[in-house]
């Protein structure tokens, strides 16, 4: 078993015939993805990867034609929530939005409606979902990683690629990684994958990967203290960050002192998780 | 984007925010000018993007146009903390009778807008949020319905606003939750909001930032940027799409991804190293963003080593090992350079630089530990 894709996983892609979104449905199909369909406002009736892709002008005819039942974004910033909406009000239960730089307000719409819909976004300005040997969803090399028992979290894209492939490195494989995001309002935190994980057979051992900023980490930690079974192993990226300039009183109000990331690693650590000094440092916590 | 005081008040004045009547100079003779016009006694209010300014004695109470003028001179040649004051606003001094905070902003814990109000308003706002957080009021605000009447209301009463101020009071507010959700703003504050003692409530002070990630539907709030207030090399950053952030130590860092980034210049210093900046050159970058990443590296004279970890995914590391070799030709730089690239195209990219003189690293630890011996000068 995995976690919220596997070989099952029937994917649509938006934005296939644009530079990222091509490029990348060529590395998923590679890696094995069932990619289903591609969605390109215009190009409606094309077929694309030797004819074996077909390309719809809306999320919805793409639907009701293949029976996709997630979908990845690779469409630009200015785009992407129109795209996440589209996604939604289509019905896909799963969608992933791999766009970086999507506005603050707008993923605050894009979030509020979601959660009314019942529909799970993964991301925006995330690098997707990888099950190794199964399927893999965005921009995650899929060489880095290899099957095991590992269930990887991670803020960060990159970062991620640094952990997945250190575990490689020393034998050790991944459940599932799933990439959430970088960005202040994204569609799953933290504790939403470790009840995932929490609950699926194959995940034996966690992997957190934070960084400063919000209170995610926080919320994590609460929930792994009292409610989960598996052990727990993390990095928080920006020990040495400078703090932010800052002006405006209205964060401190609503933050406090929540955010850097000595904060983060002391809730962690009295939640019983151990926190690695550099990513590589991880494979040897796990053993 | 931060914006000054006299921008963010002139953009709440467009959405019909009482605020004093005043305008900006440069010049002491242009401040006494204005202090005439509005009668003597003014407030002069130096503009820089950081604050504290009050505290730091950047504003202050002039009670004629001469006054006004001598104060303007004294503040014009001030730095505070670190930022020359290159403008003054010149506002009406008000009789204060109330000062009340006032700010919407974003509430990501709750993935909503939050208006935050406190009779307690005026300097030491964040000392009243700390010791005694009762007498903050805060309330969510459904983005897909934004703010509405009763909500303004319930903060009225909260805040004890006598009922003759509702009326107004209620304007006000829609006016900030327009200001705030039109101009894709991440924060809208008005600290403090007085009451006047001939009865008017007005926005005395005004912070304002907007969302870099909407300035693509903004373009006249993009013209307010005030790049005199940023170092050169993060206005250059910005041109090209680049996060960067100088730091202090001697260590180049160029990384794709902000996690990745800082956890790099985690490792430089776990390893005894001090990186001179922060810089992400972003997912999908192609070879001219990574030659004017390197530029902008290589433009800060402190540094004696640079540090090239690229981790490829949505970014493929041959497109970075060809911007590096265009702006080696270009630069010809003399420092030396540790380069790790893993991933989506790596040997494609490893092949691109052979020739190029750079040292090579297979691990996170190991490019670290390098930089820094050469950094220090030892191989």
């Amino acid at each position: 078993m995995s976690i919220l894709i596997n070989k099952n996983t029937r994917l649509l892609v938006q934005g296939i015939t644009g530079n990222e979104g091509f490029f990348h449905t060529t590395q998923m199909i590679n890696y094995g993805t069932n990619v289903v369909a591609g969605v390109t406002p215009g190009k409606g009736g094309e077929w694309v990867f030797d004819g074996k892709i077909p390309v719809f002008d809306s999320v919805k005819l793409a639907v009701d034609a293949t029976g996709a039942n997630a979908t990845v974004i690779f469409v630009p910033a200015r785009f992407a929530p129109d795209a996440m909406f589209e996604a939604t009000d289509a019905g896909i239960p799963l969608i992933v939005c791999i766009t970086e730089g999507v506005a603050v307000q707008d993923m605050m719409r894009v979030r509020n409606y979601i959660d009314q819909k019942k529909a799970r976004l993964i991301g925006p300005n995330c690098p997707g979902m990888l099950t190794p040997g199964e399927s893999k969803v965005g921009i995650i090399p899929g060489n880095i990683a290899i099957p095991g028992n590992v269930g990887v979290v991670s803020r960060s894209g990159t970062l991620t690629y640094e952990v997945l492939y250190a575990l490689k490195l020393v034998g050790m494989g991944a459940s599932t990684c799933v990439g959430i995001g970088g960005d202040p309002i994204n569609g799953t935190n933290f504790v939403d994958v470790l009840e995932m994980f929490e609950h699926d057979a194959q995940t034996e051992k966690v992997v957190l990967i934070g960084e400063i900023g919000g209170t995610d980490e926080d919320k994590a930690a609460e929930y792994i203290s009292s409610k989960m079974t598996k052990p727990v192993v993390s990095f928080i990226a920006g020990q040495t960050a400078p703090p932010g300039k800052r002006m405006g009183h209205a964060g401190a109000i609503i933050e406090g002192g929540a955010g850097t990331a000595a904060g983060k690693v002391k809730a962690l650590e009295a939640a019983g998780v151990k926190v690695a000094k550099h990513p590589e440092e991880i494979p040897s916590l796990l053993k | 984007m931060k914006l000054h005081e006299y921008q963010s008040k002139l953009i709440f004045a467009k959405y019909g925010i009482p605020i004093p009547k005043g305008r900006v100079a440069a010049t002491a003779a242009e401040a006494r000018a204005i202090a005439e016009e509005l009668g003597g006694r003014v407030v002069i209010k130096s503009q820089v993007l950081v604050g504290g300014r009050g505290k730091a004695g950047g504003v202050k109470l002039a009670k004629d146009s001469d006054e006004a003028e001598q104060l303007a001179t004294q503040i014009l040649a001030m730095e505070i903390k670190g930022l020359p004051v290159r403008k003054v606003l010149v506002d009406e001094a008000a009789a204060i009778e109330t000062e009340i905070y006032f700010a919407i902003t974003n509430d990501r814990a709750a993935r909503k807008p939050v208006m935050i109000a406190s009779a307690a308003g005026g300097v030491d706002i964040e000392e009243v949020a700390a010791t005694t957080p009762e007498k903050i009021i805060k309330v969510n605000i459904d983005p897909l319905l934004g703010l509405r009447e009763y909500q303004i209301r319930d903060i009225a009463a909260s805040i004890d606003l006598p009922r003759e101020y509702w009326k107004d009071f209620i304007k006000l507010a829609t006016g900030l939750w327009r200001t705030y959700s039109e101009t894709d703003a991440t924060l809208a504050e008005i600290n403090p909001l007085v009451i006047t003692k001939d009865k008017r409530l007005i926005a005395l002070d005004g912070k304002m930032m907007i969302d870099d990630n909407a300035m693509f539907r903004h373009a006249d709030l993009a013209e307010m940027r005030d790049i005199d207030e940023e170092a050169p090399a993060e206005t250059e950053a910005r041109k090209y799409g680049l996060s960067y952030i100088k730091l202090d130590g001697n260590i180049g860092c160029m990384v794709n991804g902000a996690g990745l980034a800082m956890t790099s210049m985690d490792i430089v210093k776990l390893f005894g190293g001090e990186p001179a900046n922060f810089l992400d050159i972003g997912g999908g970058a192609g070879s001219d963003k990574v030659a004017a990443a390197m530029k902008i590296i290589l433009s800060d004279p402190n540094v004696k080593a640079v540090l090239f970890n690229i981790f490829g995914g949505i970014t493929r590391c041959d497109e970075v090992a060809r911007g590096i070799l265009v702006a080696m030709a270009e630069v010809k730089p003399k420092v030396p350079m540790v380069v790790r690239l893993v991933g989506t195209n790596a040997e494609e990219g490893r092949k691109l630089l052979e020739n190029a003189k750079m040292i090579t690293a297979e691990t996170l630890a190991d490019a670290a530990k390098k930089s820094v011996a050469a950094a220090k000068g030892k191989k």
